[in-house]
């Protein structure tokens, strides 16, 4: 079986060929503002250099950190319209009250509370109030905006209000994006809502993006299926990632971690991945990425999310160092510019790429260029940026003793080799393609999410595992590797027999076809 | 001694959500949603006055508020401060007299916030004190039942502003019985304004200062936060708690049924826990823990499950499967352990055939 994994990072493109268990060749190339042409370059690369046949690679599956990326820099984001069913009940907090106002100004459309909705037992709060919806509707297609929101109250329990609305927004404003809240979250209002106008400012970003993945595919003569892969180190096809950009957030952090588990063989490690931008640290328990247990917030918004556990801190290899005093560093990077912008590569600024290429830790671009900084402004520096590190690994381990860190990512040559509290620095071959690698070797899962009745709780949770683990080795995983990830059952006492909503998640690697 | 009113800022009001969302042993519900309206209403320059129960005067008139239900449902539909602030002015108006402040009902979880957001909207002190000293999911499950004193009237309001006021009631137990009939009807959720109280019995019949117990547990969890200590571990050496368990969520089982949300929670151990297991019941708080099968602590013991790492506490509504939680006893207030106290909130109240031993030993309580 062979696989493609790229990673499409702020800074860089990554692309690993990955055949069976080995790491057949790895290439790292600059992301451009397109994306698109960054993948392009790096398939070239990979194609030219390893002679693989196109023709042989069984799937590619690109993850990448463009949409959280888009949230935490504020750019590309969408103004979306906000409409919530479910007056009167939840008539205080507006949609978007907890945003981060910067976001918030950038994001909030018009916003809309109007009368429906269910209650716990099934009951309708108030008639969905059809004529306001068709108002509102109205008013969305009069503002121009291309994307909505929509969260009905209890919809978890009952989506019929957010079908309606949505069957009525799609009917008034012709080619309106409508995400609705039951298809993305659970129980807990904000947190879903939150969700479902992040989603809905990023659909078209999202749409886009995966076009441009499909066109860097095509043009370079891969006919392979695409996958993105998603918050929980899985992937789903490219068509269903392109309308729920918000499951792909955490994809980058998730397979630079799983990456640096397969290319260590280490199950329980601390990872330091440092990138252009920044360096993120989390911990590998049993092989798996540890996670956040409860709200993550996701450039400044609060959500439900399900995501490894993770530190980041603006510190990479394009992080910018005061040329006045080599102390203060970043959080500001030159990012995917570090090929115009740093001084070995004839540009203006001081980037931990010259620091690290003026101390002989690194190779790149033209050391003469860094050859009048000063040494001890170099030692400053670094010296910085370990502590930075050090710190950074310190908050994130929970146990006492010494733990090995693996160290991964285009920036790891600033990981120093000693560390306090760490055990052993670990370096691994194509440690600086972790993710791309991480991409590659992505789970695959089955999922369940339907109504039991008649039956006993324990007999349609037994059933619902077994449906999903059914359909998880269906969509190619290796039954002895299958754990269940997410289990709820809700009760919905308003439809007869014992009915019982339940939702399973079983996950498994990639079996492996001889 | 008596201590003098004071302002209460929204920083207090952060801490004390942390504290409150601790004593409320997993129910009383999330008080997020309580705070984030609190910020509105102190942005546009209300705030609240907290005072001393020592301090009050004998005929006083207070107002003993709080939402009940499932908290699964207000996680949904909210907890409107109007709304709450609505059973306070229909209470006056049925009384013909004016309330001089407002207690709070329990201070667990989101129903110690309730308080606040009724006191800004109109403009009344709330007391440091309440009626439970941590949740408990029945009215006759107070320290007001406890000591016998009147359970009506009773006012509650729903969100369409549905309203009823219960005149008068046999005891607790049938206040209870009544109110949660129409609790259940309004959708699981319901805004009350309890029997009224005099400054006389809440000197006497309250527990004291638990506005000020629940701050400065959240302040002991925000200062470990910043010393990068462990919150939880902190909180159990100030509150003399005990740590009982240490797993991660295995199975939650969910029922919202005759207005409360009833279940089961089964941990599997890590760390020094490893190979066991603790099972938590719960009616809209914890009620008895069984480590291994065999019963750890129960009821009026506080049965407290934290995030791990955060410290945050864990509500019966948001608990999940694969959470890393730890599981955390406090002691309770003395009037609960009374043999009276018992009868209203021991395990037997809550439908077990065991006696209450409390997991503190007396010489710590």
């Amino acid at each position: 079986m062979i696989r493609l994994g790229i990673d499409v990072g702020g800074t860089n493109t990554d692309a690993v060929l990955v055949d069976g268990n080995a790491v057949r060749h790895a290439v790292k190339t600059a992301t451009t503002a397109d994306v698109g042409g960054g993948i392009v370059a790096a398939l070239k690369r990979l194609l030219a250099e390893s002679a693989v046949d196109t023709g042989s690679i069984d799937a590619v599956m690109i993850g990448t950190t463009h949409f959280t990326n888009a949230v935490v820099q504020r750019c590309s984001v969408a103004r979306v319209a906000a409409v919530r069913v479910g007056l009167p009940a939840a008539a205080t907090l507006e949609p978007f009250v907890d945003w981060p106002p910067d976001l918030r100004a950038m994001v909030k459309g018009p916003t809309f509370m109007i009368r429906g909705g269910h209650e716990v037992d099934g009951m309708p709060i108030a008639p969905f109030d059809r004529t306001a919806m068709k108002e509102v509707a109205r008013r969305i297609a009069d503002a121009g905006v291309g994307s909505v929101g929509v969260c009905a109250v209890f919809s978890p329990l009952n989506f019929a209000a957010e079908q309606e609305a949505a069957e009525i927004l799609e009917a008034t404003v012709p080619g309106i994006s409508v995400t609705r809240s039951h298809e993305l979250g659970r129980i807990g209002l904000l947190a879903r809502e939150n969700v479902t106008l992040l989603n809905a400012c990023l659909v078209a970003l999202a749409r886009r993006t995966a076009e441009g993945f499909v066109r860097a595919l095509a043009d370079s003569g891969i006919r392979a299926p695409l996958y993105i892969t998603q918050n929980d180190g899985t992937v789903s096809l490219a068509s269903q990632a392109a309308r729920f950009p918000v499951h792909c957030f955490a994809s980058g952090p998730t397979n630079s971690l799983r990456g640096a588990a397969f290319l260590s063989g280490l199950k329980d490690a601390m990872v330091v991945d440092v990138g252009g931008t920044t360096s993120d640290v989390g911990c590998l328990r049993h092989g798996f990425p540890r996670e956040a247990n409860n709200t993550v917030e996701v450039g400044g918004v609060r959500t439900a999310f399900r995501m490894p556990d993770l530190l980041s801190i603006g510190l990479g290899g394009g992080t910018l160092v005061d040329p006045a005093d080599p102390r203060r560093i970043g959080p500001v990077s030159v990012g995917y510019q570090l090929t115009e912008r740093a001084l070995v590569f004839g540009g203006q600024e001081t980037t931990l790429t010259d620091v690290a290429v003026a101390a002989r830790l690194l190779e790149l671009g033209d050391r003469d260029r860094v050859a009048r900084l000063d040494k001890a402004f170099v030692t400053a520096a670094l010296a910085r940026s370990h502590t930075m590190l050090e710190e950074s690994v310190d908050r994130m381990k929970t146990d006492a003793g010494d733990v090995p860190l693996i160290a991964v990512g285009g920036g790891c040559f600033l990981v120093p080799d000693k560390m306090a509290g760490v055990s052993t620095v670990v370096h691994v071959p194509h440690q600086g393609v972790a993710n791309a690698v991480g991409a590659a070797i992505a789970q695959v899962s089955g999922e369940v999410d339907q109504i039991f009745q008649g039956l006993s709780r324990e007999v349609a949770l037994d059933k619902a595992r077994a449906l999903a683990s059914d359909r998880a080795v269906k969509a190619g995983a290796a039954a002895p590797t299958l754990s269940v990830v997410e289990q709820e059952d809700i009760p919905l006492s308003y439809l007869p027999g014992n009915s019982l909503r339940v939702r399973v998640r079983v996950v498994g690697d990639i079996a492996r076809t001889t | 001694m008596t201590a003098a009113p004071r302002r209460i800022t929204l920083d207090d009001l952060e801490s004390f959500a942390i504290g409150a969302w601790i004593l409320g042993t997993g129910g009383g519900g999330e008080p997020y949603h309580s705070l984030l309206e609190a910020r509105q209403h102190w942005a546009e320059g209300k705030s609240v006055d907290l005072i001393d129960p020592l301090a009050l005067g004998d005929d006083d008139l207070i107002a003993c508020v709080g939402q009940m239900g499932a908290p699964l449902a207000m996680q949904e539909k909210m907890c409107d401060g109007p709304v709450i602030a609505r059973t306070i002015t229909m209470m006056e108006e049925y009384l013909g007299k004016k309330f001089k402040a407002i207690m709070l009902w329990e201070v667990g979880g989101n129903n110690g916030l309730q308080p606040f957001l009724a006191g800004a909207i109109l403009g009344l002190p709330v007391v440091d004190c309440d009626a439970m000293g941590r949740a408990f999911p029945q009215a006759d499950m107070t320290t007001f039942a406890i000591c016998d004193l009147p359970a009506y009237p009773w006012t509650m309001v729903d969100i369409r502003k549905n309203t009823v006021i219960f005149s008068q009631a046999e005891d607790w137990s049938w206040m209870e019985r009544m109110t949660r009939k129409v609790c259940t009807t309004f959708g699981s959720a319901a805004a009350t304004c309890k029997a009224p109280r005099v400054g006389r019995e809440v000197k006497v019949a309250s527990c004291l200062h638990t506005v000020s117990k629940a701050m400065r547990i959240g302040r002991t969890v925000q200062a470990a936060r910043t010393a990068h200590a462990d919150p939880i571990a902190a909180v159990v050496e100030s509150e003399h708690g005990l740590l009982l368990f240490h797993g991660k969520v295995k199975d939650v089982m969910r029922r919202t049924t005759d207005g409360w949300l009833r279940g089961t929670v089964v941990l599997e151990g890590l760390d020094e826990n490893r190979g066991e297991s603790f099972r938590v019941d719960f009616q809209n708080e914890f009620s008895v823990g069984w480590q291994n099968d065999q019963v750890r602590v129960t009821v009026p013991d506080l049965i407290c499950i934290m995030d791990t790492v955060s410290g945050e506490a864990v509500g019966t509504e948001t608990i999940r499967y694969g959470q890393r939680v730890t599981v955390v006893a406090l002691p309770a207030p003395a009037i609960l352990m009374s043999p009276k106290g018992l009868k209203h909130v021991g395990p037997r109240a809550f439908g077990y055939d065991l006696d209450f031993k409390s997991i503190f030993p007396e010489a710590a309580r």
